[in-house]
């Protein structure tokens, strides 16, 4: 038995700590600690309601959106706002912008280097990988930073700019499109179109999103290997990434995208098959965080108190289950819960793991990019955005969102106009948990567990495709 | 090849996504046509765990040159002075003590964003998380390398303040460093860079029209001044933001919402709603930079009586209800 300790561990957005006890050759045992502090919610108490639009988007730069739509909702329950069908088209727009970019640069910037490291180099596929993956100096960091920008202009038009916008309040958007602007939208969106469907599918979108099962899967990837997503599959296959990272095997989601104040894609939670969501048996245990201790806590009624030096304690996260249990959330739960047939079938086939949560965040891609042409065409230039809703009113407000990694969720408590209590549970939240109090391991705890790592290895690079393929945002984990 | 070393600590990695955002050329081209060797990024290199441990010793050691030590995020340095709320991981150290120690070694340090110039909103409130700039605390010189650091080049940190800073604020600041530019004159009393810190956000407004005769929104989405009512603060706030856009076509009031005057000290802290223009009987309390307040109120109520009828209806409008006038040119006659 041996003891690793990996990091600063990076291409994760933040900072993060993974301890790990290795017994012949596999990861027996691992811990993840969330190594940054920040505090923001004890800052949010006393400030005005509206602030929280300023503030809770700075706890994260690249889920910047997401919180803020967090928040907007959260308030717009207390203002019992009614959002216009353009102020939802026009957040639809800027949320899903943010979650595609936020997935581009997950697969192309944050995992797939990790298949150019040295240590591959003897496997077959690893010189056109490396070619095209490796950090900075590969083909896709060059092509892709440049599309990732354009497509970002969508940002520039609807929300003035990315990351930080204050165009996303309870009662809509700030920034009414005018009938050239919709146009522009139209061909941001065409023309980010035509760079997934040269680069990384190298097919339709439609084609992609349609993949119902592995058996289509397979054969997709054998008539599109040069594609990025081919490429991935193919490497995907040799590496038998489907053998790696199973979690729980327990999915959440929120639901996303709203059209008449109903959520386009399904919340609810997945174990063994789809069941409603009770958002009221959330609750955040704190036994193994640097926070003082309490009995777990319902979100609404949260607290947070820091203590460095407490026992037991290893991380700054806290440890949200869903009537006791451990979640996992992603693109992977979101499709699966709304009921993708292909997220069921890898589900079905090998649960949660590094190649199945990979695979649906780039179906999500394609699926999210054609929902966004329809909005972009459904936008009435001439008609409001924005409803006033007036002055909101003291009690608690929920926002649930999804970010691109998985559900995010807001809870505000007003006393005359001011926040007296303000809560936040972020979708690596739920992923990097550390142990709560009946020793449950969070999800990429378990997912660690049976890990292999080779003689010699330091930094050992399955561990590093496992807590990668959760796209984490540490900076939001903990906040 | 000119070394630059990018560590995040206490903040939200925005400014690092901002930097990706950089178009014409992008973000590679432009490091790679300064001669900027990225020794190492969080989010971009491919080096983690000992590999980066192993340079950020070396670097300390003096055993690799450090020509530019970039940190995003503030300086953690709470609980009670500890550190402790930003070990870096893998190495049992705070943060603060590399920055300090790295420091030490740059020929230039950029305090990228405003929470490394000044703490900014991760200081936010009773500043539970103790964050200081890199050289202020708000608007007192200090933070955690002191006022009297100064490094080889530049002669302080430079504060590339911004929330996020414009991609091309940092790339400039950058590049104008790697060519052995960038001295004390180029940066304001704040040390921010005057290529863009010697504008007012209000500068390139396209609500100005509407500023000059006082017509104003009174709600979101309206298309008047958001001086009055709205919170802006653009006529005070120092940025090019106007004027080089964002995302292609954006900025704040672009976007419909206020400047929130996210490049200064203490942004963080308004005092009242960001939202919602404070006013003083009826006046905003903010004046207008270098504007003597007697004129400002003279001006503003005869600008009021002036306002044609368009700008008063559009100013409440989402989009033109009524198109400027056309005059007939005449000149065949």
């Amino acid at each position: 038995m041996s003891r690793l300790v990996v990091g600063p561990f990076n291409r994760v957005e933040g900072d993060l700590e993974v301890k790990l006890d290795i017994d012949q050759g596999r990861v027996s045992d691992a811990w993840v600690n969330c190594t940054l502090y920040r505090g923001f919610e004890q800052i949010m108490r006393g400030k005005p309601a509206a602030d929280a639009l300023v503030l809770t988007p700075r706890i994260c730069g690249i889920c910047s959106v997401a919180q803020s739509a967090a928040a907007a909702r959260a308030l717009a329950q207390l203002q019992g706002c009614v959002v216009p069908p353009n102020g939802e088209r026009a957040a639809n727009l800027v949320q899903a912008c943010e979650n595609l970019a936020d997935h581009l640069s997950h697969f192309y910037l944050f995992f797939m280097p990790d298949f150019a490291r040295p240590q591959y180099a003897g496997e077959p596929w690893y010189d056109d990988t490396a070619a095209r993956f490796r950090a900075l100096k590969g083909s896709a960091a060059r092509q892709v930073l440049p599309a990732r920008a354009a497509f970002l202009n969508l940002m520039g038009l609807m929300a003035g700019k990315w990351p930080h916008t204050l165009a996303i309040q309870p009662g809509g958007s700030t920034r009414a499109i005018q009938p050239q602007e919709r146009l522009r939208i139209v061909a941001i969106l065409k023309t980010f179109r035509q760079f997934l469907e040269q680069a990384t599918f190298g097919d339709r979108l439609e084609n992609v999103a349609d993949i119902a099962d592995l058996t289509q899967l397979e054969r997709w990837q054998q008539r599109h290997r040069d594609s990025d997503l081919g490429r991935f599959l193919g490497l995907s296959r040799a590496l038998e990434l489907e053998r790696l990272g199973r979690a729980a095997d327990r999915f959440m989601s929120f639901g996303s995208y709203a059209e008449s104040g109903t959520p386009l894609l399904r919340p609810g939670l997945w174990d063994g098959g789809w069941q409603a969501l009770d958002t009221d048996q959330i609750r955040e245990d704190v036994s193994c965080s640097w926070l003082q201790d309490s009995v777990p806590l319902a979100p609404a009624l949260g607290e947070t108190r820091p203590q460095a030096d407490k026992a037991g304690g290893y991380s700054w996260c806290k440890a949200p289950r869903l009537d006791g249990r451990v979640m996992e959330v992603g693109a992977l739960a979101r499709q699966l819960v709304d009921g993708h047939p292909l997220a069921e079938a890898l589900v079905a086939d090998s649960g949660g793991n590094v190649r199945n949560r990979v695979v649906m965040r780039l179906l999500e891609l394609a699926r999210v990019l054609i929902q966004m042409e329809h909005w972009a065409l459904a936008l009435e230039p001439g008609e409001p955005f924005y409803r006033d809703g007036g002055e909101p009113r003291d009690g608690v407000g929920v926002g649930l969102v999804e970010a691109a990694r998985g559900s995010l969720g807001h809870w505000v408590d007003l006393r005359d106009g001011k926040i007296h209590n303000y809560q936040i549970i972020a979708p690596t939240t739920w992923n990097f948990s550390p142990r709560d109090g009946d020793g449950q391991p969070g999800a990429l705890e378990l997912a660690l567990r049976d890990t292999p790592v080779q003689e010699g290895e330091v930094d050992p690079v399955a561990v590093q495709h496992v807590v990668r393929s959760f796209d984490p945002c540490m900076v939001c984990t903990v906040h | 090849m000119f070394n630059l070393l990018w560590l995040q600590s206490g903040g939200c990695g925005g400014c690092s996504m901002s930097l990706l955002n950089a178009e014409s050329p992008d973000l590679l081209t432009a490091l790679e046509v300064a001669g900027i060797n990225l020794l190492w990024h969080p989010a971009l290199s491919e080096a983690t765990g000992s590999e980066v441990r192993t340079l950020l010793q070396a670097l300390v050691d003096g055993e690799q040159r450090l020509d530019a030590l970039c940190i995003e995020g503030a300086v953690v340095c709470g609980p009670d002075g500890s550190g402790l709320f930003h070990v870096l991981s893998g190495t049992d150290t705070p943060m603060r003590d590399w920055i300090v120690r790295l420091a030490a070694r740059a020929r230039y340090v950029f305090a990228v964003g405003s929470c490394a110039s000044f703490g900014g909103v991760s200081s936010a409130g009773a500043n539970p998380g103790e964050m200081r700039g890199l050289q202020f605390d708000g608007q007192q010189p200090g933070g955690a390398l002191g006022a009297g650091f100064e490094p080889a080049a530049a002669g302080r940190v430079v504060n590339i303040a911004g929330c996020p800073p414009h991609p091309n604020w940092v790339l400039e600041a950058l590049m104008s460093a790697a060519l052995g530019e960038l001295q004390a004159e180029a940066l304001d009393e704040l040390g921010r860079p005057r290529f863009y810190a010697d504008h007012l956000v209000h500068h390139g407004c396209p609500r100005n029209e509407f500023y000059e005769y006082k017509a104003s929104a009174s709600r979101a989405s309206d298309g008047g001044c958001l001086m009055e009512h709205m919170g802006c603060v653009a006529t005070q706030a120092h940025g090019d933001c106007n004027i080089r856009l964002w995302n292609g076509e954006g900025s704040c009031t672009r976007g419909g919402y206020a400047c929130i005057n996210c490049t200064a000290p203490e942004f963080e802290e308004p005092g009242h709603s960001y939202l919602q223009t404070p006013k003083l009987a009826g006046i905003p309390v903010g004046l207008p930079t270098d504007m003597p307040k007697a004129w400002f109120v003279a001006l503003s109520s005869l600008s009021k009586a002036a306002t044609p009828e368009r700008l008063k209806v559009n100013a409440h409008s989402d989009h033109i209800k009524v198109a400027p006038k056309i005059h007939p040119v005449n000149k065949k006659r």
